[in-house]
């Protein structure tokens, strides 16, 4: 009975829910006994109750939805280049033979300490943070849209083939269907790169969203706000993530 | 009743029409251990309507040959003809279906079998009615909106051949379609194959290993020799129609598979101690 409720969407959700509450009863326990240091992490409760304040006197709300527009510029520019890159290097085995190793570098070079030079280029703005988002999610899109292009399986191109379609519509018809869900995964992995680097170029250049705000309230020493910045910064995360799982359960609706 | 194929010539198919027709067909593969001759100078003929299987040990170039008249492989050497129309690439007329599971994972039931429609650019509507019609035909109503996950093996192979049918092909191709499965669903599905074939005349070139399957499902088979794969053989199967998998029972279809095994089974033997010796030589997986 109670195995059958937790594998219901409604009860995994529920049972998520608690788990949260749990884990915060947890910490809230820790530093209340002293354990953990107060001083270094604040309790739960004063963190939840110092968000009415940050909303009001610190403008979060506008905060939130300046990182979450630089997110979603990143996103778009994410899934238009990354996806695009990807399927050149599939179609070129040359040029794939050539930058893969590149590219796959690029995933794990700290491209936020990129900045002055982005800074450079584009100067102190929302450009330079969407930028370095984007250049740092761009590795694992390029790498997982050529992955799952390449592991198509070769008896759907032959029944592509035995259909005599067009090369376009064995793109559409058949590489692309079967490669989204890898395709997804790189997406995936490429918005969590870049809404770290978002918010930690925020953060250094002091300027913009959520990043400008801990870093300001870190200085302030105020750490039940700063925490309570960061669970915004959290909250964008989800609001992406669920956007993206909504989007890729409707395009692959057997997965 | 059998015919020896000691040089290979076009086989006489039944009446005088020939829709299908392999001449001289040799195909050649470079490898790291040198050329190899996969398919060596093949040729037959299937009549319209008639069900031939082609039966072989593994390793023989089958499976080659099944790409050579799907004209899914190039570069051989004779010739392959469809109603008198020399093939190169792959051939309006031919339908092909794959040993390897090859529905659409992200395609339903309905939507794989209305594949070939939606490429025609047959309207929603109809497209859909249309494959309904065929989804029932294999024995799967009920199951268009499922997704080829939530299906068994044999009925993932059965959305395949029903995506086939629906496109209409003059030659239905098929290689191995039921390799995979246990033989008693192969036997079932057996019997749909054969009430399909009765139901729409349909002429089907059936590539396989299987004695029991080329026995209960063929009008002719066709047996071919271990590296180079040749036609060795040619056995008329001439068991009652309609028939069904109650077939295998009968001391005829016994008769049969021992005649087909007789030559089979040198070439077999053959196969697996050349195989042998290669992973002694080299390491080569057999």
């Amino acid at each position: 009975m109670i195995k059958t409720w937790l594998a219901s969407r409604g009860g995994a959700r529920i049972f998520g829910g608690i788990s949260v509450v749990v884990a915060l009863a947890a910490i809230e326990l820790l530093i209340r006994v002293g354990i953990v240091n107060r001083f270094i992490v604040p309790l739960p409760t004063e963190i939840i109750a110092a968000i009415p304040r940050i909303i009001v006197d610190e403008n979060v709300l506008h905060r939130f939805w300046q990182t979450a527009q630089e997110v979603l510029w990143a996103s778009l520019l994410l899934t238009g280049f990354g996806i695009s890159i990807g399927v050149l290097l599939y179609r070129f085995a040359l040029l794939r033979r050539a930058c893969e190793t590149w590219v796959g570098a690029l995933a794990a070079a700290p491209v936020v300490l990129m900045y002055p030079l982005f800074l450079v280029i584009f100067g102190r703005s929302a450009t330079t943070i969407v930028m370095i988002g984007f250049a740092a999610g761009l590795a694992p899109v390029i790498l997982k849209t050529t992955e799952g292009l390449a592991g198509t399986r070769r008896v759907l191109l032959d029944v592509g083939h035995s259909f005599r379609l067009t090369r376009s519509q064995q793109f559409r018809k058949i590489l692309l269907p079967a490669a989204l869900p890898s395709i997804f995964v790189g997406l995936k992995l490429g918005l969590i790169f870049a809404m770290i680097n978002i918010v930690g170029v925020e953060f250094l250049i002091n300027f913009g969203g959520l990043g400008q705000l801990i870093n300001e309230l870190a200085e302030r020493y105020d750490l039940p706000g700063t925490y309570g910045a960061i669970s915004f910064v959290i909250l964008t995360s989800i609001v992406f993530f669920v956007i993206t799982e909504r989007l890729e359960q409707w395009l692959t609706p057997a997965h | 009743m059998a015919s020896q194929c000691a040089a290979p010539a076009p086989s006489a198919a039944t009446g005088d029409a020939r829709l299908l027709e392999v001449e001289r067909v040799t195909k050649r593969f470079v490898t790291a251990e040198g050329a190899i001759t996969a398919v060596d100078d093949v040729s037959f003929s299937v009549a319209p309507g008639e069900f031939v299987s082609i039966i072989g040990p593994s390793g023989c170039g089958k499976s080659t040959l099944f790409n050579i008249i799907g004209g899914l492989v190039g570069g051989y050497e004779g010739r392959v003809r469809v109603a008198g129309d020399t093939v190169s690439g792959t051939h309006p007329a031919i339908g092909m279906v794959f040993q390897e599971e090859s529905t659409f994972p992200w395609r339903t039931v309905v939507d794989n079998v209305a594949f070939a429609l939606e490429i025609a650019g047959v309207a929603k509507a109809e497209r859909q009615e249309r494959a309904a019609h065929f989804v029932t035909m294999v024995g799967l109503s009920g199951f268009e909106r499922r997704y080829p996950a939530e299906l068994s093996g044999g009925m993932r192979q059965r959305v395949a051949l029903a995506r086939t049918l629906a496109s209409k092909p003059q030659i239905l191709l098929m290689d191995e379609p039921f390799a995979a499965l246990d033989e008693q669903t192969r036997l079932l599905l057996g019997d749909r194959v054969l009430q399909i074939q009765q139901q729409l005349k349909q002429t089907t070139l059936l590539i396989t290993h299987n004695l029991t399957e080329a026995v209960q499902l063929s009008d002719r088979v066709l047996v071919m020799s271990y590296r180079p794969g040749r036609l060795i053989r040619v056995v008329d199967i001439d068991l009652p129609h309609p028939r069904d998998s109650e077939v295998v029972s009968s001391q005829r279809f016994g008769h049969y598979v021992a005649e087909i095994w007789h030559d089979l089974r040198a070439e077999a033997s053959r196969g697996i101690a050349e195989a042998e010796a290669r992973v002694l030589q080299g390491g080569a997986k057999p």
